[in-house]
């Protein structure tokens, strides 16, 4: 029987495979972020151990950074802290680190597939449960936790529990005006946070391959929200050529073999699939997020479900608790929820496409009175370029703050935060209970929705501005 | 790491699903660079509110914790393990546990312990009504005992073989891989030359 990409991904890093043990696989590129590698680093320094592979192995800052002021010393000493732990210990180990304040710094899993690093056919970890966002190249990438972070540091490798595979598969077209982000939000909702556990997605049909490499990130980085363990989409000539000329992809030769392999890598058409999931583009709309988990999420047309609605007792209560934290009542159009903030970035959303989408949007129209919209570029490569094509200028013309590279509002480790009881319209990832600061309320929206909701003060989609933007300020820019 | 064979002890009811790792340990927290120190952090947010369950008196010191469905969610914080561990919990019971986070309690000797929803259930309510009530969670046996008025509950639970044998030992992973480390250099000697390689260039 045929094997699916991701059987296929697994069985070409098989160390070791030997019966009553985990299989041990080789990890292809290991990514490394201040939050979840200093303990790590402490146990190799304990056990008198190395780092194996310096040469497979990268670090960045990003979820401590400051977005403003970032020439200046980090004002919050555990922040600073945790910085110069990193770099004590890349310094120590011989690690690359892009800091704060370098050219490739950004959010670990931007500066990933920016670098060309993130290749079809690769495994890659991260001490990040985001890590999933790399499976858009056709890579097995999971997030791991700090001592799985300091087993790889060591060895390079990681023992396994066997997965199980789902097909996700989204045919049609998406309709206009409907993202990456409102189809995976839609996928959340149908399986449920819990619904992917044990199991690697492949995300697969006529409308994920119409998909570019950028929304493609968008769809695998929220497959944790479903609970998998992974999210990947078949390489083909959209990933080829977002990866020829990057400065890590093969060059000659080397990229004629490393196409030749990448071209093999798809699920075979007599391989099957532990569960499969069926989803038509054409059906999707807009989507947010009502509750406080990514799985809470409803068409932006709808209205805040009745709790009482769920048959399952513990659903119910679910949706009790999340409606008396978010502060909205059963029946509400979600159309008519007012936000105070809108934050656009992220390692879901902060890539240049996000920024231009919602630049699109805002272009020529003003962000509503009482409301702040931060704009924070993935990293300061997307930064670089946003600036170059004078997205910079359209945001802050329209009243946004345009801020530096960093994870930034998706967790407000840094002093980007919301203040109890205020409500945000968010590009990222998670609308947990105090995600975005404590006491705040977050809804997840597609970066359209973020740049329409700031325009206009609440839930909204970019067909629901009537007015036309003001052509002298998009000429301004 | 903490070897685990058999606990016993006093368990919470926490009557609550999808409880996420940022729930677990707010995000703050995360700056510390120690594995220490979390036990402040565990749940911070609900347990400023006086009827959050940890709060109640009469599950001080409890060892065992009993979690509602999708139990770690969420981000892939290993701080989530070690606040519980800070705490005082040495196990958590649920019907189904997000997957980084199962993998890092049992690389830390915290046992994750799956049963179903009505077994988790049957415990809530038996330790709803007498708190004192003691549950034993047996790696050995691979079953979770607790002596109720109608009788005793005794239930299997599974754990593969070889992740049960490294907790019984406490062995640490790192040291077992590298007990294996001419089959890591051998698969490393085959390794084309065109996987990437973050050596600058």
């Amino acid at each position: 029987m045929g094997r699916t990409l991701a059987e296929k991904v697994w069985d070409d890093h098989v160390v070791r495979r030997a019966e009553g043990e985990p299989d041990l696989l080789f990890i292809d590129l290991h990514l490394l972020h201040e939050v979840t590698s200093p303990q790590a680093f402490d146990g190799l320094r304990m056990n008198g151990r190395r780092v194996r592979r310096t040469d497979l192995t990268i670090a960045t800052e990003d979820h401590n950074t400051p977005t403003l002021d970032i020439d200046k010393p980090i004002a919050d000493p555990v922040s600073r802290t945790q910085l110069e732990t990193l770099r004590k210990n890349c310094a120590e180990f011989e690690v690359r680190l892009h800091p704060l304040g370098d050219i490739e710094q950004g959010v670990v899993h931007v500066v990933g597939p920016q670098l060309g690093l993130t290749q079809p056919g690769t495994t890659v970890v991260c001490g990040d449960s985001h890590t999933s966002t790399h499976g858009a190249f056709g890579a097995l990438a999971f997030g791991i936790g700090t001592s799985q972070v300091e087993h790889v540091l060591a060895t390079q490798t990681l023992p396994l529990a066997p997965f199980r595979t789902m097909a996700v598969t989204v045919d049609g077209e998406l309709p206009d005006g409907v993202t990456a982000k409102d189809l995976i939000l839609a996928v959340i909702s149908r399986i449920g946070t819990g619904g992917g556990q044990g199991y690697v997605i492949e995300y697969r049909g006529s409308a994920i391959e119409k998909l570019s490499m950028e929304s493609r990130m968008t769809v695998c980085n929220m497959s944790i929200e479903a609970g998998a363990r992974a999210g990947m989409i078949a390489p083909d000539r959209t990933t080829f050529d977002y990866l020829e000329g990057r400065a890590h992809a093969p060059k000659g030769a080397d990229w004629d073999a490393a196409v030749a392999y990448w071209k093999t890598l798809r699920t075979d058409d007599d391989a099957a699939f532990d569960h499969e999931v069926r989803i038509d583009a054409g059906e999707l709309t807009p989507f947010v997020t009502w509750g406080t988990n990514p799985g809470q999420g409803a068409p932006l047309s709808a209205s805040v479900p009745d709790p009482a609605s769920y048959d399952d007792p513990s659903d119910r209560l679910a949706a009790e608790k999340a409606l008396e934290y978010m502060g909205l009542t059963a029946g509400q159009p979600l159309r008519e929820v007012a936000v105070d903030t809108v934050f656009v970035g992220s390692c879901t959303n902060g890539r240049i496409e996000d920024l231009r989408a919602a630049a699109a949007v805002v272009g020529g129209r003003k962000v509503a009175d009482g409301v702040r919209m931060l704009v924070v570029p993935g990293s300061v490569r997307v930064a670089l370029q946003a600036v170059e094509e004078g997205l910079d200028r359209v945001f802050t013309a329209a009243g946004a703050e345009w801020r530096h590279a960093g994870c930034s509002m998706c967790l407000g480790m840094n002093p980007d935060q919301l203040a109890p009881g205020e409500r945000s319209a968010s590009t990222s990832n998670r609308n947990f209970e105090g995600r975005q600061g404590k006491g705040g309320r977050t809804h997840l929206v597609s970066p359209q929705v973020a740049a329409a909701t700031a325009v206009l003060g609440h839930l909204a989609s970019p067909a629901d501005l009537s007015d036309a933007p003001d052509a002298s300020v998009l000429e301004e820019a | 790491m903490e070897a685990f064979t058999t606990h016993t002890g006093r368990a919470v009811p926490l009557r609550r699903s999808n409880v996420d790792t940022d729930q677990i340990i707010p995000a703050h927290w995360l700056k510390k660079v120690t594995r220490n120190g979390f036990e402040d952090g565990l749940f911070e947010a609900w347990r400023k509110d006086e009827s959050f369950v940890l709060n109640a008196p009469q599950y001080a010191g409890a060892t065992v914790l009993l979690a509602g469905s999708d139990f770690g969610t969420g981000s892939s914080r290993e701080h989530a393990v070690w606040a519980l561990q800070n705490y005082g919990f040495k196990t958590v019971i649920s019907s189904r546990f997000a997957d980084i986070f199962r993998g890092n309690s049992l690389k830390n000797g915290l046992l994750t312990v799956v049963l179903p929803q009505q077994t988790v259930e049957e415990l809530w309510q038996l330790v709803e009504a007498d708190p004192t009530a003691e549950i034993t969670v047996d790696l050995v046996a691979r079953e979770v005992r607790a002596d109720r008025p109608q009788g005793p509950l005794t239930a299997p639970f599974e754990l593969d073989d070889n992740a049960r044998w490294r907790l019984l030992e406490g062995l640490d992973d790192i040291s077992l891989t590298l007990a294996n480390e001419p089959d890591i250099a051998a698969f490393e000697s085959t390794r084309p030359s065109w996987k990437p390689s973050t050596a600058q260039v």
